[in-house]
């Protein structure tokens, strides 16, 4: 088994062979580890798009807007994803994003979890039919079949950002908060006098 | 009343001619390693040598919740195939740390293994791998002697200073082994490099047995045990080349750590106002102990020699014109001695006497150990949402040197460093003699960052976003800014492609925080060490005092 530090090492030194800067090796090589720590086939797909740049040049969306495509090619991956992430504060200002023709579109999904992180927000996002949700670089929940996909374009592919809300209804958080509290003692008159410690008065 | 005591100046001490004087400390990784461990049981648990000494050992070292193992393999090599360089394939015994008591399974898994090195595969059960060679001129000679009935020539042994040298110690998800992150929790291994420190130390043990054993089966009735004491004045010896000087460049946030660390030492040092008897007599005593290992460094290298001349002049000097003429009753006796030294010793003699003064504080140096790590990732972002003036003014305040450097002439330009394709190991060669710059690897970092403040003044005001757009090739060396600005101590404040570059310099950085000795350059790219020397052995470590390195 390849190692974490294997993984970043040998990605980064792809990337940067095949043209892209050590800048930018430097961030492949942390997001394709991340992602195969997740048990997700970074470095396939990695290994396949890069087998199909060679030679040609790639590149991402001139600046982030709500539908995002080239003209006359289709999208980095790579490319998109720094765009993601070095702008930020715009694409959580947008929330709903999309991006036309993308290749190998598993190979955003470490820099939307990062975008994730770094906007503090979940953020869905849907590869053609498939779904995958990113949790703040910590987790990405998703069908279970991406773990061995390799997918070499997605004609859509969306991202959403998530308002931070609770999961569950304030019935439920009420029935479970009164169950904690038979985890309380009952005061009396003289723990009221005595248990807390302040004084009685505060304006003396 | 009191005094504030600052940082010394990264500026000063990050520039490679200072860091190339780094001398071991109680903060050293061996030294740390032996305190942490030494209430651990150390254990020989497999000894299956046949009689030329060529086998399988294995030693333990336990507590009641862990047990880490170090699995060795000696295999007959003939002299013809010994060879420190990296690119060897074979070697006179190889090493891997394992992470608990290896099974027979294990132990049959990484017997096909470990001794491949490199093109062997360990697994996330594997924390450190490594190999070494006999000392031709030690070994037999210590053999033939033992296996006789008498001890080997003190003489000899004290100018070699081991039966062993390493020539590459892995860890950290090389080769399959497991990466830090799986262990980086464990409190014993809260310091850098403890697994590689413990397998040394084992080797060390290794190499004793191993000659006990040979020497035994040579002449069991006539053989004697290689004497204790003769033992603990030997060490293990490494080899090291180019390997190490990339590692300090591409881990900017553990080079701050180590050098803050020790900075940091020094500063609680310099601002105690009454500086006790016992306290500057221990120091006292270590500087006399500390003068033996002086005079014990043998080089041929001349680079060297001139330093350790200068070394003993500025300890001559030291002692006639500071020490014999201050006391500690005056306040603040640490920072007047210090302020004395920086202003009269070279920066061999001030950071000899930097280490030395740490010595008597326990209390100071086991609380900044455990600060000694540190986690690149933390630092990996790059704050887009900032400008480019931001930046400018970022890199005028942490690169002041730098920034002045000229690189349009060729001298400053005259190196680059590349990976090799055989061995992918870092090498630095010619740039205009040798071909290869094309594939130069991102370690021209005062060249970039030259690079990057001329640029910024086209880019007045923009976010970082922007500027990144049109300034991919400069995306390394933005985000060390960043991480320099945090931790001002991350960065070499010297050109490390110049002409006048001395990469021993870098090693020698390295090796004095892993408590190495007796630096022995070969080249200006490549130099021999000693670890260990001194150290109590196995069966002795719990009672380590701590002061073994000046035995």
């Amino acid at each position: 088994m390849q190692s974490s530090s294997e993984i970043n090492t040998i990605s980064k030194r792809a990337a940067r062979a095949v043209g892209y800067s050590w800048g930018v090796a430097e961030e492949v090589g942390k997001c394709i580890s991340s992602i195969e720590m997740f048990g997700i086939s970074g470095v396939e797909n990695l290994n396949n798009y890069l087998k199909t740049i060679k030679g040609i040049e790639p590149e991402g969306p001139k600046q982030i807007e709500k539908t995002n495509k080239l003209n006359d090619k289709s999208l980095c991956p790579i490319y998109t994803g720094l765009k993601l992430i070095d702008n930020y504060k715009s694409v959580e200002e947008i929330k709903a994003l999309k991006f036309i023709n993308l290749d190998y579109p598993l190979l955003l999904l470490p820099f939307v979890n990062k975008l994730s992180y770094l906007i503090g927000k979940r953020i869905e996002i849907s590869i053609d039919d498939i779904n995958a949700e990113c949790n703040l670089n910590s987790c990405v929940l998703a069908d279970h079949q991406i773990k061995s996909l390799i997918i070499k374009k997605a004609n859509t592919v969306k991202i959403n950002i998530l308002e931070n809300e609770d999961s569950f209804s304030s019935k439920t958080w009420n029935e479970l908060y009164e169950m904690s509290t038979e985890t309380f003692v009952e005061e009396t008159e003289q723990s009221k006098q005595t248990g807390a410690g302040a004084g009685l008065r505060d304006n003396d | 009343m009191l005094i504030k005591v600052q940082h010394r100046d990264p500026n000063q001490i990050m520039k490679l001619s200072r860091l190339g004087c780094f001398h071991q400390s109680k903060l050293s990784f061996l030294r740390s390693f032996i305190r942490e461990f030494k209430d651990w049981e150390f254990k020989s648990e497999i000894f299956e040598l046949d009689k030329e000494g060529y086998g399988t050992a294995v030693y333990s070292v336990s507590n009641k919740e862990r047990t880490y193992s170090l699995v060795c393999f000696a295999n007959k090599l003939d002299d013809t195939e010994r060879s420190d360089r990296v690119i060897a394939t074979k070697w006179d015994a190889a090493f891997v740390i394992h992470d608990g008591l290896p099974s027979k399974d294990d132990i049959d898994r990484l017997r096909e293994n470990v001794p491949k090195q490199e093109v062997g595969r360990c697994s996330f059960k594997e924390l450190a791998l490594s190999r070494a060679n006999r000392s031709v001129r030690v070994f037999n000679h210590v053999i033939d002697s033992l296996s006789n009935g008498i001890q080997p020539n003190k003489k000899l042994l004290s100018e070699v200073g081991y039966l062993y040298r390493t020539t590459a110690v892995y860890g950290s998800g090389k080769f399959g082994l497991a990466d830090r992150y799986r262990i980086k929790d464990r409190p014993e291994i809260n310091g850098p490099f403890r697994i590689e420190m413990m397998l040394v130390y084992l080797v060390r043990q290794f190499t004793f047995d191993q000659v006990n054993h040979i020497a035994h089966k040579k002449n069991p009735n006539q053989s004697v045990k290689l004497d204790l004491e003769i033992s603990r004045q030997l060490g293990i010896g490494n080899s090291t080349g180019l390997g190490m000087a990339p590692f300090i460049i591409n881990h900017p946030a553990l080079l701050h750590q180590w050098i803050y660390v020790r900075e940091e030492a020094l500063r609680q040092i310099r601002e105690i106002k009454k500086v006790s008897n016992d306290d500057f007599e221990m120091f006292k005593t270590f500087l006399e102990l500390s003068k033996k290992n002086i005079s014990n460094w043998n080089t041929d290298s001349e680079f060297q020699n001139v330093k350790i001349n200068q070394l003993k002049e500025d300890i001559q000097k030291f002692e006639n014109n500071c020490l014999n003429n201050i006391t500690v009753e005056k306040e603040f006796f640490w920072n007047e001695m210090y302020k004395w030294v920086e202003k009269n010793l070279t920066h061999e003699g001030v950071e000899y006497i930097v280490s030395l003064m740490m010595e008597p504080y326990d209390n100071i140096i086991n609380l900044l150990v455990p600060q000694m790590s540190s986690d690149e990732d933390h630092y990996f972002d790059i704050p887009t949402n900032r400008s480019t003036d931001q930046l400018k003014t970022s890199i005028e305040k942490s690169y002041p040197d730098i920034i002045r450097m000229d690189f349009s002439i060729d001298k400053s330009n005259e190196n680059f460093w590349y990976i090799s394709k055989n061995k992918e190991e870092p090498r630095l060669a010619s740039r205009f003699d040798e071909p290869g710059s094309e594939l130069e690897q991102p370690l021209a970092i005062a060249r970039d960052i030259k690079e990057l403040h001329a640029r910024l003044s086209s880019h007045k005001n923009e976010e970082l976003s922007k500027f990144l757009e049109e300034n991919s090739d400069l995306r390394h060396v933005v985000r060390r800014c960043h991480i320099v600005e945090k931790l001002p101590y991350a960065e070499i404040q010297d050109n490390s492609i110049g002409s006048e570059l001395m990469p021993i310099d870098m090693l020698r950085l390295k090796l004095s925080f892993f408590g190495a000795q007796k630096f022995d350059p070969r080249s200006d790219k490549w130099l021999r060490i000693c670890m260990y020397q001194g150290a109590p052995l196995m069966h002795e470590i719990n009672k380590s005092n701590d002061t073994w390195i000046y035995n």
